[in-house]
């Protein structure tokens, strides 16, 4: 893994007490974040640690706020509430930093079809005026991301190629700024599911040699099971469970988790779990528990027996340890 | 606004990658057959006004001199080649070619102050957004709503009548148009997520705009400004048809004018309105083929469909 080192001078004062904790083994820290849309709280809430190498999967249906999150961190949503701490200072409103990048669900939409993909990949460095062979550069990302050789790439543009050798491309440019920490929002949603494994296996290849770490939103457990380290499973704008990958899946401790991987095909042993309703409105967001409506462990009554129904529908949770490293927030399981 | 780079790099293979890009341009422009034909029938033109003095006497608009010459009224083209005369023994031949002038150059003048007003305040209020939109918008629309001839009539009379009062009257009532369409493809391109990628990798809005918002509104402009020429022309020829032309000017406007009025249709003097007529409509018709041929280049997911 590859040392990372802080920058610990251009720091905040104002955030001292917190920036001690930020050293190298964290590429982001994000305390409790809210991001509203007016009334809409899309994301309410939010603390999570992500370490250099670790690939976290955030899952949740639409809606969730999975997608807000990471590009809050991204810096492209304004900031309501919290804090998003990145080794060397803060990254908040307009201030972006090279050492985060993001890849997008829809890499025809991401690169611009009037540039040719040696520009594409090229524009971070042009951005940062960055000296030394750009073209030496464009042509190793090209490579890195498994676009060989790239010397035919280069004067190509988006509309020439493949939808998975855009995704490569938008790999590319992202890795060319040699970020830390790299945001995938839906990454590999958009493209044939004989093209997926590829750009996982490429995600996870990077990761392995760079130390890079990647947040990877999905609402595809399959997807999270393949290439995560560490889920955390988002409902309503809030992290409701959080854990390593094996122990999430295999032991949910929470309602929402559960009902989401009983509706995974490949999980037949499990009763199916069929969540009634949509999710709700995220500028009406239920008292107590915000899962209490929909929870089948309210729903069945099950509450009502363990002498917690009235704590779901009044007192809200907070996630809490089930084993060293996994949590929940449900009052039922705790 | 300049066009210039907003960032650093290395100059030699920008400039390499320029001179080819332009090669590519011109090759592929000439092999398309509108844009052939619309830059020749254009070229066509301009030579044609160019050379004025050398083709068509001057003396050919003269009514003093015609009548001292002994020049016949209504000459058919085959009585007083090459085009015949009118009722004022005018040379139509020498309108044709003098009229030309006058029209292009009102179409090319106003079609620049229309464009560059236009999508400056499109872009800025698109992009910027927010209070500069609404102010800006609010600004286009009280110019929208601005009757265009009663306007012009008033800016003639007042300025007097000449080609660039004619030139300032199109441009300031016809830029809110191209802005708001402007305004409006700024909007939605700059929701696509090329922008947000741009903005990850920390551009400043000086590149995205001129990086990611002018390459994918300029086909658009550019088809806006094709289409601007023709009808400042059009509108050209409808002022000098309303009087409010340049009286010291023939252009093709005034010749039509003149024909309608004094019979021409009647008299079935035919040279006199068809010259002027034609070269509207192929002057027109060669900014559309070239305006076409332009955008399908600039928009490189349009090759390959004609």
């Amino acid at each position: 893994m590859r040392h990372i080192d802080t920058n610990e001078t251009n720091r905040d004062e104002t955030n001292r007490d917190e920036t001690t904790a930020v050293t190298s083994d964290v590429v982001v820290r994000i305390t409790d974040l809210a991001v509203h849309f007016g009334a809409a709280k899309a994301v309410d809430g939010v603390s999570l640690d992500v370490a250099p190498g670790e690939v976290v999967a955030l899952v949740g249906e639409s809606g969730s706020g999975k997608t807000t999150l990471i590009r809050a961190v991204q810096g492209l949503q304004p900031v309501t509430a919290g804090s998003i701490e990145l080794p060397g200072g803060e990254s908040r409103g307009r201030r972006r930093r090279p050492d985060v990048q993001m890849v997008f669900q829809d890499p025809t939409g991401a690169l611009n079809p009037r540039q040719t993909i040696h520009e594409i990949v090229a524009e971070g460095l042009r951005i940062r005026r960055e000296r030394g062979d750009e073209t030496a550069r464009v042509i190793e990302a090209l490579g890195r991301a498994g676009l060989r050789p790239a010397e035919r790439f280069l004067h190509r543009y988006p509309h020439e190629i493949s939808g998975g050798q855009r995704q490569r491309v938008v790999i590319a440019g992202a890795m060319v700024m040699e970020p830390r920490l790299l945001l995938a929002d839906e990454p590999v949603a958009s493209l044939d599911a004989s093209i997926r494994g590829e750009i996982l296996a490429l995600m996870r290849s990077l990761v392995d040699e760079t130390g890079l770490a990647i947040v990877a939103v999905t609402h595809d457990l399959g997807l999270a099971w393949n290439i995560a380290d560490r889920i955390a499973v988002m409902y309503l704008g809030r992290i409701v469970e959080l854990g390593p990958a094996e122990e999430v899946l295999a032991d949910p401790q929470h309602p929402y988790t559960r009902a989401l991987l009983s509706v995974v095909p490949e999980m037949e042993r499990m009763e199916q779990q069929i969540l009634v309703g949509e999710t709700p409105d995220p500028a009406r967001i239920p008292t107590g528990c915000r899962f209490h409506p929909r929870c089948p462990v309210v729903a069945s009554g099950e509450a009502a027996r363990l002498g917690i129904e009235a704590r779901c529908r009044g007192e809200d949770v907070v996630l809490t340890e089930r084993s060293p490293a996994h949590s929940a927030a449900c009052h039922a399981t705790a | 606004m300049t066009v210039a780079d907003g960032t650093a790099r290395p100059r030699n293979p920008a400039w390499d990658r320029r001179r080819t890009a332009l090669r590519s341009f011109t090759r592929e422009f000439w092999a398309s057959r509108p844009g052939r034909y619309g830059l020749l029938i254009l070229l066509a033109f301009v030579v044609l006004a160019l050379a004025a003095p050398l083709v068509a006497d001057r003396s050919g608009l003269d009514t003093a001199v015609a009548r001292a010459n002994d020049v016949p009224q209504w000459a058919s083209p085959s009585e007083y080649p090459p085009l015949g005369t009118d009722y004022l023994r005018r040379s139509v031949w020498a309108q044709f070619v003098w009229g030309s002038r006058v029209s292009l150059f009102v179409g090319l003048a106003a079609t620049v102050v229309t464009i560059a007003l236009g999508s400056v305040i499109g872009v800025v209020s698109g992009f910027l957004g927010g209070r500069t939109d609404a102010v800006l918008m609010r600004f286009t629309e009280w110019f929208l709503v601005i009757p265009f001839l009663p306007l012009a009539i008033v800016l003639a009379s007042v300025l007097g009548r000449s080609v660039w009062n004619i030139i300032f009257v199109i441009g300031v009532t016809s830029w809110p148009a191209t802005a708001r369409l402007v305004r409006a493809q700024v909007l939605t391109v700059k929701q696509r997520l090329f922008v947000d990628r741009a903005r990850s990798l920390g551009a400043s809005r000086t590149h995205i705009v001129y990086r990611h918002i002018m390459p994918n509104v300029s086909g658009l402009i550019l088809a806006n400004a094709t289409l601007a020429v023709p009808i400042s022309i059009l509108t050209e020829t409808t002022l000098s048809f309303l009087g409010l032309g340049d009286p010291q000017r023939p252009s093709w406007g005034k010749t039509l004018v003149e024909a309608f009025e004094n019979g021409a249709i009647t008299l079935r003097a035919w040279w006199y309105f068809v010259p002027a007529g034609v070269g509207i409509l192929l002057v027109v018709l060669a900014f559309t083929l070239i305006g076409q041929t332009l955008e399908q280049i600039a928009d490189p997911r349009l090759k390959g469909r004609r």
